[in-house]
């Protein structure tokens, strides 16, 4: 498992029902990308998130597949639209098998 | 000047390869592109893409890509190691067929969009980014 890996997640704490909101996400990772060399000149091998996913109440919002030429600290922006209230449940698949998560609520009127 | 026999084959060799070099970074993203769309020649219009036109670190290059209508949006960097940086699948509760993040450029080259759209047909945008300080740890 990659070392300090820590998620965090920006989501408003309310909306109307059918609001578009805007969630931000970063997630802090070096994205070891497979193309640097260490000091005795040995690749360093890739390891990176390679994948992430938002649902609300177990529908998706968007998934996104992460090539190396991700910046390191992955920071990812989108949109959803929030139908109820419920919760957003955020995933972040590492390429060493680690699964990192975070989930927020959100209150709907 | 006459040049030996070895040095006319080594200087066409020389010829030979520096034609090849530009050719295999070509043939990588037209691959790329090919492999998302299926063999099929994306069209213009209906995808922005938002990038800035000079990137001051090549590490850590803001993008956001929006396509009304896509199912999923691909971005491509034809100038890096590997073309392929990312793909969005946007699902039913996306607000936006939208998203923005953060690239890693090695250096000057065109960045490309391409979103697939929920008729199956494709669309592109793509732009150049100048890019000062290249962002693949060389």
């Amino acid at each position: 498992m990659a070392d300090n890996v820590t998620p965090r997640v920006r989501v408003p704490r309310d909306a109307a029902a059918g609001d578009t909101i805007t969630i931000k996400t970063l997630i802090s990772h070096p994205m070891e990308s497979g193309q640097r060399k260490d000091s005795d000149g040995n690749t360093i091998p890739r390891s990176i998130i390679n994948r992430f996913t938002c649902d609300f109440n177990g529908e998706s919002v968007m998934e996104m597949i992460l090539e190396p030429a991700i910046s390191t600290n992955p920071f990812i922006e989108f949109q959803a639209v929030v139908p109820e209230s419920g919760t957003f449940a955020f995933t972040w698949y590492d390429d060493d098998g680690s699964v990192y998560e975070e989930s927020k609520d959100i209150a709907v009127s | 000047m006459s040049f030996s026999r070895r040095e006319t084959i080594l200087m066409a060799l020389g010829a030979a390869a520096a034609t090849a070099l530009p050719m295999q970074a070509r043939a990588a993203i037209e691959d790329a592109i090919a492999a998302f769309t299926d063999g099929a020649e994306p069209g213009e219009g209906g995808i922005t893409l938002t990038a800035p036109e000079i990137a001051e670190n090549g590490n850590t290059v803001p993008v956001e890509v929006s396509a009304p209508g896509a199912a999923s949006i691909t971005i491509l960097a034809a100038g890096n190691p590997t073309p392929d940086v990312a793909t969005f699948n946007f699902g039913p509760l996306a607000g936006a067929q939208a998203a923005s993040t953060r690239i890693r450029l090695a250096g000057t080259q065109d960045v490309i969009a391409i979103a697939k759209m929920e008729d199956g047909s494709f669309v592109q945008a793509s732009q150049e980014v100048k890019v000062t300080i290249g962002g693949c740890g060389g």
